[in-house]
């Protein structure tokens, strides 16, 4: 009998991990559309999707559609003024002034949030029209929450027609060429504002998204929502490896996967020096294969940047 | 004489500044006393994590892991021996049964962070770029998460407090100006020149003998061993400290102040910390109601707002940094 349970625990644990991996692969690809065009790694993504999951908690009392669509207005809107106000005069600036711009970005969203929630002396909003979807229903003795399905129909169909928009379109052969090599392919006609303009539209749906699911999940929205959470993302972009979407996303899913799996395996008592295993792994990945877990190739440990 | 004139100068107007600081902290009231020495200790943590990022051009998220080292090094071991056993009943023994003294605990958190730095470092300096980012990135949250949970060699998750508070101005000051004097030393040192020179390019100066790496792991451990001096300042100046006052949100100010300052110069740094630092205190008093002439009263909570867009604007004018990355130039 306790064999049986622990077999049903691994499904059900392996089908939350999953839940939680696709929705981390949603992140991270937002994360590496925007790099892959501007090179800029975009540490405010986290407070685009507080800022979805803010949209949702105000607009609690109308219709749930309306409710979720205001969402996703608000964050494209608000990722199109960053590209516009912030990543572009930063163009071509090193690594480190653009990461540490998007710290400054997102404290400012981070304060704006207090100061908005704090108003009515709570911190922290409930969204309650769209909970309904954290309910479980059972498959086959698994106990599996609408909006583990959801994630994980998001992240396939968000995949699916990002692969096609990439591979089948001019626009995104054009991003595919700017992300290979940003000054020929303007040189061969390639607009630099279309292209960057699209990244960072396509990564303000994707943010959208991941705000509504992680409202779901967690429906008391405060101003640090998700910051963990892109923290994680953008350890597993940088060790999937970030050049690629592909690898990317790749890694954005492994280390949701990973948390989930170890968080369901282990009980909590035992589980308190975890970050640092986790994170031990990082450091062991990133010395063996700097350039991405995924990526193919020769890597060497000493590279230019 | 004009050359060694402008070198005296790039080391003597940050102290002086640094002293001014100090002088003024004893002139204010006792209420604004800690803006002065908040921006103090600043200085040094901001000079600690030059000598490394400034120098190298790598940038590293794990050096609030040495001050965080350093800070719970000092404060364990300067709780008197007497309340020690009560508040921290679970260090090891020898940790529990003994007490050193201001000084001494100063010099142990400098050698603490310094040796953590310097075994961290071996292994992590063959990364450059966001690699290295992330690595040192990983190395602060195991160093934060090891000292939340191990309660035998510190307070675990509870606030350590009964720290004998000797940061005051005279502590302050020289702390600060002992930063600034090694790091002159270290980046006019043959060592210094040398990491500088891979920070230009790498390839050209691995082409004329010098070895990445080992400079690298030089300037590591010696940011680490200011770093965690600086946390012995930052610990005593707060005479309590929990984990959490040396994480993600020190990372990011400390880093902030560095490249708001101009990254790549010890002006900038410490420029960048006092005027980070002076601007956080201000905006703070401001949310208390100023008086400037007119009544300045903001609303509480606009200070990161007001904080954050000013850094953001620095950084889209000045991408280099107030300094522009240069050390101070007399006037020709």
């Amino acid at each position: 009998m306790t064999s049986g349970l622990l077999a049903a625990l691994d499904a059900q644990t392996i089908v939350d991990a999953t839940g939680l991996g696709a929705v981390y692969a949603l992140m991270a690809v937002g994360i590496g559309l925007v790099f892959g065009v501007l090179r800029l790694v975009n540490f405010a993504y986290g407070q685009l999707v507080m800022v979805g999951a803010y949209t949702l908690a105000f607009t609690a009392a109308w219709p749930v559609a309306a409710s979720i669509a205001a969402c996703f207005v608000v964050v494209v809107a608000l990722s199109m003024v960053m590209e516009r106000a912030v990543f572009r005069p930063l163009r071509g600036e090193s690594p480190a002034v653009m990461l540490v711009t998007t710290f400054a970005i997102a404290f400012v969203l981070q304060a704006a949030a207090l100061l908005v929630d704090i108003r009515d002396d709570t911190i922290g909003e409930i969204a309650t029209s769209i909970a309904s979807f954290n309910e479980p229903i059972t498959l086959g003795g698994l106990e599996v929450r609408k909006i583990t399905i959801a994630s994980v129909v998001a992240a396939a169909v968000a995949l699916g027609l990002l692969a096609l928009l990439l591979t089948r379109t001019t626009a995104g052969l054009h991003m595919r060429a700017a992300a290979a090599d940003f000054g020929t392919a303007r040189l061969l006609g390639v607009n630099a504002n279309h292209v960057i303009g699209l990244a960072v539209f396509l990564s303000g749906i994707l943010a959208a998204a991941v705000a509504v699911i992680l409202t779901v999940q967690n429906p008391f929205v405060g101003p640090d929502f998700a910051l963990r959470e892109t923290i994680v993302v953008l350890v597993g972009v940088v060790v999937g490896g970030i050049d690629r979407l592909w690898t990317a996303t790749l890694g954005g899913f492994a280390i949701g996967f990973a948390t989930g799996v170890i968080n369901g395996v282990l009980p909590t008592d035992k589980s308190v020096y975890l970050p640092s295993l986790v994170f031990a792994l990082v450091i062991v990945v990133l010395l063996l294969r700097p350039g991405g877990l995924f990526a193919w190739g020769r890597q060497t440990a000493v590279e230019r940047m | 004489v004009k050359r060694s004139l402008d070198t005296a100068a790039q080391v003597l107007v940050p102290a002086a500044l640094v002293v001014a600081v100090g002088i003024g902290s004893t002139l204010v009231s006792s209420a604004n006393e800690i803006y002065f020495l908040d921006a103090l200790v600043s200085v040094a943590i901001v000079v600690a994590l030059y000598v490394f990022i400034g120098n190298s051009g790598v940038l590293s998220f794990g050096q609030i892991s040495f001050v965080a080292v350093g800070a719970f090094a000092a404060g364990v071991m300067t709780i008197p021996l007497d309340s020690k056993t009560g508040v921290l009943p679970q260090l090891f023994p020898i940790l529990r049964d003994h007490t050193i003294g201001n000084i001494a605990s100063l010099l142990l958190a400098a050698a603490v962070g310094g040796l953590f730095a310097f075994l961290v470092g071996l292994p992590l300096m063959r990364l450059s770029g966001l690699a290295a980012g992330i690595a040192t990135f990983a190395v602060l949250e195991i160093t934060h998460n090891v000292l939340r949970e191990w309660t035998k060699i510190g307070p675990g998750a509870t606030t350590l407090a009964l720290v004998p508070e000797t940061t005051q101005a005279l502590q302050a000051t020289v702390g600060a100006l002992v930063a600034i004097a090694v790091a002159f030393a270290y980046q006019r040192s043959r060592f210094g020149r040398m990491l500088r020179a891979t920070r230009e390019d790498a390839a050209a100066a691995r082409g004329v003998g010098v070895s990445v790496h080992r400079e690298r792991v030089l300037a590591f451990t010696v940011s680490g061993a200011l770093a965690g001096f600086a946390g012995g300042l930052l610990v005593h100046e707060l005479g309590s400290i929990t984990t959490e006052q040396v994480y993600l949100e020190l990372t990011f100010l400390t880093l902030a102040m560095l490249v708001v300052g101009g990254a790549s110069s010890l002006w900038g740094a410490v420029l960048g910390a006092l005027t980070v630092s002076g601007l956080s205190s201000f905006l703070a008093e401001a949310e208390q109601g100023v008086d400037i002439g007119a009544t300045l009263d903001l609303p509480s909570g606009t200070r990161l707002i007001i904080l954050g867009s000013i850094m953001a604007l620095v950084l889209i004018v000045r991408p280099s940094g107030l300094t522009g990355g240069r050390e101070l130039r007399l006037r020709r």
